[in-house]
């Protein structure tokens, strides 16, 4: 059994960690494994937005208040919004679920008895986030022009599509993290799904914000899914709102979440 | 203190290093002096003392709740102690966590994987934190675990799981193992040989703390073992120390006259235990049994041959022995404690409450 491959192992060595990067790197390619392995993520992160992206932009449901930009086509408003809910499940489904059984299953036990920092992994996972975003961006804006031929608006602007981008990652991975860090796995699940859902309903994919009766127009202008819908729309030149606004309710959200994590993330 | 320019106290009133330390001139790998912790009303840990020498390998044995975990727990930085001194590798587990997580090898006593994940890739996973790893295929050879290499976590079987949990604590070729309960859930054939790989270790030169509540663990393992009940530390020494300080026990067998051995009823053995001043308990076979709980006189062996007298049974066989580990670690488990608290009922010997008015 102790061949000669076995001395190595049985030898002490200097004790020294790997470098940070390395470190970082190797629990992001693991991170990215075993995303791929989870069949029910894939569904919600890359099945369900490509679904949707097809079925309301071939069938003219939405109002076409949803956009507001004369000529627009169903397509215009819907990319938006789809690219707007597959964040949603990348950051708070995907990231918030998995964390949550991780929790449970003491896998951030173990791992901080390891020389990977809570702050190393932190970034490993949003590195993890960033890889899914890239795939969902690829496929959804693929399927948007080879199947619609969707292009950008006119005034359309890549650095307010990034800031949307980023500050929506920012809001929802912070948000699936406190839900992870704070309940039972399957509370996590529950409630990640069912936040997913009301982000499907006033994320303004049927029905825009500014169209929801009285209360609930107030609630749904206050959340960050609507807003990160919003910003989108303006940013790919679908909509000629104010773009100030709604990434200004996103960073508020994703600060006052990050710190709400910062302060309850329990990691047993 | 010889060298005691080189070791002078930094100022009056600190506490002098303890006698090991001063001894190597090193302090040991893992110093615990006066450990305290509390869950809410319950005491956990009371005051708990444990050396670990570099180079040795320490057992901390104890039933389930005697505070094991928790001291583990401490040492790997998991949880703040209430009271008391801990050093691991000369820093303080809480405060130098960061430096120490890299020289330190740990296996939990739950396995902490994502179950989709597979052994080799966590292997190679925990391998590539540290700067000069193990070889993550000789380390699963070395475990037995290539051939469920790349099987799913949930698919191994509770052996290769602990297996895999151990594996993990050996990937950065740490010089300080903290192994909690590495034999648990095993089958015979795993237990040994994991027993062995942790015999080839300490060879090799490793300083390693175990906590089990195997005595084979110890028997076949330990420099020394720390026996700990309700946080505190009813007996230190080598195996060979410990079961020294068991005192001698009457064994004996009793026999119809035409020498049919006989199982003695609940009552007999209340009578006797009356007799001889101590609880009677089976002793293996149907008819054998032994004294627990006091060392026999000449007095106690005349008293069981009267006894058997009056009863027209014949005592067939008598012999006093030594204790074993077992029997010395059941005794220092039913001895009162200190503060006059109620002993665990699960520490009391069976014979004891067969002995008792029914």
């Amino acid at each position: 059994m102790t061949g000669r491959a076995g001395a190595d192992v049985l030898r002490a060595g200097d004790g020294r960690p790997a470098r940070v990067a390395t470190r970082v790197m190797a629990m992001l390619e693991m991170e990215l494994r075993l995303t791929s392995r989870r069949l029910e993520n894939l569904v919600v992160t890359l099945v369900l937005p490509a679904v949707l992206l097809l079925f309301f932009g071939s069938v003219p449901v939405l109002p076409d208040a949803a956009t507001a930009m004369p000529g627009a086509r169903p397509i215009d408003g819907v990319l938006p919004a789809i690219l707007a809910t597959a964040i949603v499940a990348a950051g708070l489904v995907n990231l918030g679920i998995s964390t949550g059984f991780e929790r449970s299953y003491g896998v951030l036990k173990r791992l901080g008895a390891s020389p990977l920092t809570r702050g190393q992994l932190l970034v490993a996972k949003v590195g993890t986030i960033a890889v899914v975003e890239a795939v969902q961006a690829v496929l959804l804006v693929g399927l948007a022009v080879a199947v619609f031929g969707w292009g950008p608006g006119p005034g359309w602007s890549p650095v307010a599509v990034g800031a949307a981008l980023v500050l929506g990652t920012a809001a929802f991975s912070a948000l699936g993290l406190l839900l992870a860090g704070t309940l039972r796995a399957e509370a996590t699940m529950a409630l990640t799904n069912a936040l997913f859902l009301l982000a499907l309903l006033l994320g303004g994919l049927l029905v825009p914000g500014h169209q929801l009766p009285g209360l609930l127009g107030a609630l749904a202008s206050l959340l960050p899914t609507a807003a990160l819908a919003d910003a989108l729309r303006v940013g790919l030149g679908a909509s000629t709102g104010d773009l100030g606004g709604p990434l200004f309710l996103l960073a508020g959200w994703a600060l006052v979440t990050a710190a709400l994590t910062a302060r309850t993330f329990r990691w047993e | 203190m010889t060298g005691a320019p080189a070791t002078r106290a930094p100022g009056p009133g600190t506490v002098p290093p303890r006698a090991p330390a001063a001894a190597t001139g090193r302090e040991p790998a893992i110093a615990i002096a006066g450990l305290r912790k509390r869950y809410g009303e319950l005491a956990v840990l009371d005051g708990l003392d444990l050396e670990v020498p570099h180079g040795s390998l320490v057992a901390l044995l104890g039933p389930n709740g005697a505070g094991k975990t928790t001291t583990v727990e401490i040492l790997e930085g998991y949880r703040r102690p209430d009271g008391g001194r801990v050093r691991v590798l000369g820093l303080d587990p809480h405060h130098d966590g960061a430096a120490l997580r890299p020289r330190v090898g740990v296996m939990l006593q739950q396995g902490g994987i994502t179950p989709q994940a597979r052994p080799r890739e966590l292997v190679r996973l925990y391998a590539r934190l540290y700067a000069h790893p193990a070889d993550p295929d000789a380390l699963l050879e070395l475990l037995g675990l290539a051939p469920a290499a790349t099987r799913r976590y949930k698919l191994l079987s509770g052996g290769e799981k602990q297996r895999l949990a151990f594996a993990l604590a050996l990937a950065g070729r740490p010089e300080l193992l903290v192994l909690d309960e590495p034999t648990a859930g095993m089958d015979p054939a795993a237990k040994a040989q994991v027993r062995q790989l942790i015999a080839d270790l300490r060879a090799a030169g490793r300083t390693i703390l175990l906590t089990t509540h195997e005595l084979a663990d110890v028997e076949r393992l330990a420099d020394h073992v720390v026996v700990i009940d309700r946080g505190r530390v009813l007996a230190a020494g080598t195996p060979a120390e410990l079961v020294a300080g068991a005192g001698l026990v009457l064994r004996f067998r009793i026999a119809t006259p035409a020498g049919r051995d006989v199982a003695l009823d609940a009552a007999d053995l209340a009578s006797l235990a009356t007799t001889l001043g101590g609880p009677i308990e089976a002793d293996g076979a149907a008819g054998r049994h032994r004294l627990a709980g006091r060392a026999p006189d000449p007095a106690t062996v005349a008293a069981l041959a009267s006894w058997c007298d009056g009863r027209g049974l014949l005592l067939a066989e008598l012999r006093t022995t030594g204790g074993t580990l077992e029997e010395r670690f059941l005794e220092l488990l039913a001895e009162p404690p200190a503060d006059g608290g109620p002993a665990g009922a699960d520490a009391v010997p069976p014979g004891r409450r067969a002995g008792g008015p029914s």
